[in-house]
């Protein structure tokens, strides 16, 4: 191979492509995703990801229910979303064919591994005969490649066990897509090098399995051209790529460095809410206290006994697991203690789908306790606002003595996207304050403004007291049954969190005017879906406008208003209409809803459809 | 912890200004007035104490200590008492749990904080009955016992407390009981010495709902026959006349007469043992096998590193290993690129 034949090859420009690489679970789908993931990050795409992973850890190779996938959305525009449909598919065998082609475009690539696409691999996937001899090709451009003994061939000379070779395959796929989309393979061979740098063999192997995959893509006929994706217009700065559990986690630690709190994680293992508890505890160094408790309940119980110790609690979990903290979250809201409950939802009810995401907690957050238990709630929108809305949350938690619910979900927590890196001066700034002062101390005496309570740190001489999940007297924090007092209390209480809205900032438009046709009104993750279907649908000329919450308790104060402005209010949701239910509660606004339930993301064209819709 | 004069504080500075509120009569008094005559004796500051309790009569005990207090929710006292340790080891932490609190909704917590060695004192009061919620069975009721809920006797065995700690890996076990206060001040006085967890089981009477539940060792004519008070390096004699003792036939405890002069067969306490057997074959004496009598006082008293001696060491070990790590450096870590 020389350059000049290399030359041949045409190189289009386009201006994005969605691609999926998918196989079972032990083909290293992820790793391979989240490779060319970084190296698309590094040619200055903007881009999203999506990955897609079983609920069971080792279900039978070869079944339709270990499939796993990585999906990324890569462009030269500025993009909201992991894409709707597929321009590739790689799959590594007939189940991951089965459960993915449905997603990929009519007239879209499909790369196959041949060799895996055996009799007992079909019938595991439920194939009665070959899909690749059946007619296949008249609807997808189909590249059938014997990926599997193309692999052994490169490495044929080394003679490694058959488990390595076919371990490296993964690899093979990567190279070829490397090729096809023009991107560097200095990363990943960077990457390997470390990985590998103990184990001379394998590391050979990989990289030559690796350049013989992108080698492939030069020589072999089939592929008559490939694809440049050129950089994005980004907002200048320096940039990484993060998921979504990550920038919870770096929010988490830019908390305690501007608060100067200890911040304590009461945790119990859940998907996909783990990986947080395992990257903020390797911050031991920061002074980051984490837990891993018995069980939910015990979790958060540490996390509150943390707070009123001084420190800032924090519990990270997904709906079940708030489902068993409900009894202590209303503690705190009781003995008004700062506490951050972290919900990365997932497909419930019940177990549910634990690998999916759902936006199916809003009303457990908003009610899901006993009696009257108001609980400001905010919600991440991308990965990256993770790190924001977290320093929302200890913000808003700190300054008001109370819980808050900071919600993200399974596909935010493992999706990601470029993320531009804050300067520290940047930052918020979080004020905290320890009452020291003893003369005139009661422990439920509240400032005038924000109604809360002074945090006092046990140790400090002359201020000893008692706080309890008894109904307590106004100020002193007596134990009292009077009917009036605890009707004062339960207003106080409702009125300290109402007064928040005082404190957050205007919903505006994100596309779109102030007034018009159609609001389209979302929270959490389905921003991307919303940013790119308006924008689709001021390009065709409707007066259409999108905003996204990320205050869901209380709401920005001028949200009733701004709803008003607009004819009708479409608010598309992963769930059965829960903040529409709020919405429509509250303000007495006919809101319409797209509700989807499929344990994805919303689809743009989705919203589209219904907009143009109700927009006739 | 900083250790203060001693004798600068009375029993009266420990009393809170709120009512207490439990039945006339109650043990739980008993329990109160030898726990607030022991703190002054400590050398502790007084805003260093933190008193957790979760729900139940017992766990009213904080409103009515002038320290810190935090009464929680059912069950869950230990989770809550390990936060508060966790971000401030220098305070003295104290959980107030009784036998339905601690044993049956908080059980699982009871086995975890155990385990973990939290350098915590876990004060049980065991009167093998729910009192609060108005006389149901409790973990601790003897079978057949016949309650509200259990009109027909009850049909399940009951625990142990002190074999579900040693099981647990407990490094302080002991048992007490509200009748005999100066007894209850020296063993309350020795867990206040312990670290880690160092735990209380104390007999307690609910005179409305189980009265006499402990008759048998606090009644002055027969607590003798029924009762061994230990001591460490001392054999295990007792009788209101000192003329019985208890000897280990294999793994079971016997009573001997010592009226011929056997004294050298019987057992020889031991609490130091890093071994649980000895502690285990003591707990369950008169509780678990009945014709015994009841073991009071220090079961077991083993030294091993507490859990928040092992959160502080790792914690250094992780700061001197990265001795200038910054929030900025763990922003920009990663593969990081630059649009211009
Ligand atoms: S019900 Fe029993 S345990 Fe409760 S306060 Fe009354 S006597 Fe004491």
């Amino acid at each position: 191979m020389t350059l000049t034949e290399e030359k041949l090859k045409k190189i289009e420009t386009l201006e994005e492509a969605t691609i999926r690489f998918a196989g079972d679970s032990g083909d290293g789908m992820q790793l391979t995703g989240g490779q060319f993931t970084n190296a698309t990050a590094i040619v200055g795409n903007d881009l999203s990801t999506l990955p897609d992973f079983p609920a069971e850890i080792r279900a039978p190779a070869g079944s339709l229910a270990g499939v796993s996938g990585f999906q990324i959305h890569f462009s030269s525009k500025d993009i909201h979303t992991p894409g709707d449909a597929l321009d590739v598919l790689v799959a590594m065998n007939p189940a991951a064919l089965k459960a993915n082609l449905r997603d990929l475009k009519p007239g879209g690539m499909l790369i196959v591994n041949t060799n895996a696409f055996t009799e007992t691999n079909l019938k595991k996937a439920g194939y009665d005969k070959n899909p690749l001899d059946d007619g296949l090709n008249q609807k997808y451009q189909v590249f059938s490649i014997e990926i599997s003994r193309l692999t052994q061939l490169a490495l044929e000379e080394m003679k490694l066990p058959g488990k390595i070779v076919d371990r490296s395959k993964n690899l093979f796929a990567l190279g070829l897509m490397y090729w096809l989309y023009t991107r560097p393979m200095e990363k990943t061979i960077e990457w390997l090098k470390k990985k590998f740098g103990d184990k001379p063999e394998i590391l050979e192997a990989n990289l030559k399995v690796l350049k013989a995959g992108y080698h492939f893509g030069e020589t072999t006929e089939s592929f008559i051209s490939h694809y440049e994706i050129k950089q994005a217009k980004i907002i200048p700065g320096k940039y990484r790529n993060i998921t979504g559990n990550e920038a919870t986690v770096l929010g988490m630690l830019a908390a305690s460095q501007l608060t100067g709190l200890t911040i304590f994680l009461g945790s119990y293992p859940i998907t996909p809410a783990s990986d947080i508890l395992h990257e903020l505890s390797k911050y031991k160094h920061f002074g980051i206290r984490t837990f891993q408790a018995e069980d939910e309940i015990a979790a958060v119980g540490a996390a509150i006994g943390a707070s009123f110790a001084g420190g800032l609690g924090v519990t990270t979990t997904s709906g079940p697991g708030v489902c068993l903290k409900s009894e202590f979250i209303n503690l705190a809201v009781k003995t008004e203690l700062p506490l951050i409950i972290c919900d990365i939802q997932r497909g419930g009810p019940s177990t549910g789908l634990p690998t999916k995401t759902e936006q199916g907690d809003l009303l457990q957050a908003m009610f899901g306790r006993n009696s009257e238990s108001p609980i400001p709630i905010v919600a991440a929108a991308t990965p990256g606002d993770c790190f924001d809305t977290m320093l929302e949350a200890v913000r808003l938690s700190v300054k008001y003595m109370t819980p808050v619910f900071f919600m993200s979900d399974g596909y935010l927590a493992n999706g990601s996207e470029p993320w531009k890196i804050p300067q520290i001066y940047e930052l918020p700034k979080i004020e905290v304050k320890f009452r020291t002062e003893k003369n005139g101390f009661y422990p439920y005496l509240r400032d005038e403004k924000t109604l809360a309570r002074s945090w006092v740190k046990p140790g400090e001489a002359g201020l000893e007291h008692v706080i309890s999940g008894l109904e307590t007297e106004q100020n002193t924090g007596k134990i009292s049954y009077d009917p009036t007092n605890h009707d004062a209390m339960i207003k106080i209480r409702a009125e300290r969190i109402a007064r928040i809205a005082n404190d957050i900032p205007d919903i505006k438009p994100i596309f779109g005017e102030i007034k018009g046709d159609l609001l389209i009104l979302g929270w959490g993750s389905t921003l991307g879906s919303i940013d790119a279907a308006t924008e689709k649908l001021l390009e065709k000329g409707y007066k259409v406008t999108n905003a996204h919450l990320r205050h869901l308790n209380p709401f920005p104060k001028n949200l009733e208003s701004f709803l008003k402005n607009f004819k009708k209010v479409l608010i598309p949701e992963v769930n059965l209409g829960q903040l529409r239910m709020l919405i429509r509660a509250k303000y007495l606004i006919d809101a319409q809803g797209l509700n989807i339930v499929g344990g994805q993301p919303l689809k743009v064209n989705a919203i589209i459809e219904l907009a143009e819709k109700l927009l006739k | 912890m900083a250790i203060t004069e001693q004798s600068k504080y009375t029993k009266a500075d420990f009393e809170s200004a709120n009512d207490v509120r439990w039945c006339p009569g109650c043990g739980d008094y008993a329990i109160l007035s030898a726990v607030q005559s022991v703190m002054p004796t400590l050398g502790i500051p007084k805003e260093k104490f933190v008193f957790v309790s979760g729900i139940g009569c017992s766990s009213r005990f904080p409103h009515y200590m002038n320290c810190y207090g935090f009464h929680t929710i059912h069950g869950r006292a230990l989770t809550v008492a390990t936060g508060v340790k966790s971000i401030n080891p220098d305070l003295s932490v104290w959980v107030i749990t009784g036998d339905g609190d601690g044993l049956s909704i908080g059980g699982n917590h009871f086995m975890h904080a155990i385990r973990r060695n939290q350098d915590m004192k876990i004060l049980l009061f065991n009167n093998k009955i729910y009192g609060l919620t108005k006389g149901q069975y409790s973990p601790t009721s003897e079978l057949g016992k016949k309650t509200k809920s259990t009109p027909f006797g009850s049909i399940d065995n009951p625990i142990n407390p002190a074999s579900i700690a040693i099981a647990s890996g407990a490094t302080f076990v002991a048992r007490t009981v509200d009748k005999n206060v100066k007894h209850m001040m020296d063993i309350l006085k020795r867990a206040a010495a312990h670290k880690g967890t160092a735990f209380i089981e104390i007999y307690q009477n609910c005179l409305v709902f189980n009265d006499d539940a402990f008759v048998d060792y606090t009644e002055k004519e027969i607590k003798d026959d029924h009762s061994i008070y230990l001591e460490s390096g001392k054999p295990l004699v007792f009788g209101k006349t000192h003329d019985k003792a208890i000897k280990l036939n294999g793994f079971h405890p016997e009573i001997i007469n010592l009226s011929n002069g056997n004294l050298k067969e019987a057992l020889v306490h031991d609490e130091k043992t890093e071994d649980r057997a000895l502690a285990y074959v003591l707990g369950q004496m008169g509780v678990e096998n009945e014709g015994l009598p009841v073991v009071f006082g220090v079961l077991r008293d083993i030294a091993q590193p507490t859990y928040q001696e092992r959160l502080l060491e790792q914690e250094k070990e992780a700061k001197e290993k990265k001795p200038k790590a910054n929030l900025e450096q763990v922003l920009n870590a990663g593969d990081t690129w630059v649009v211009s």
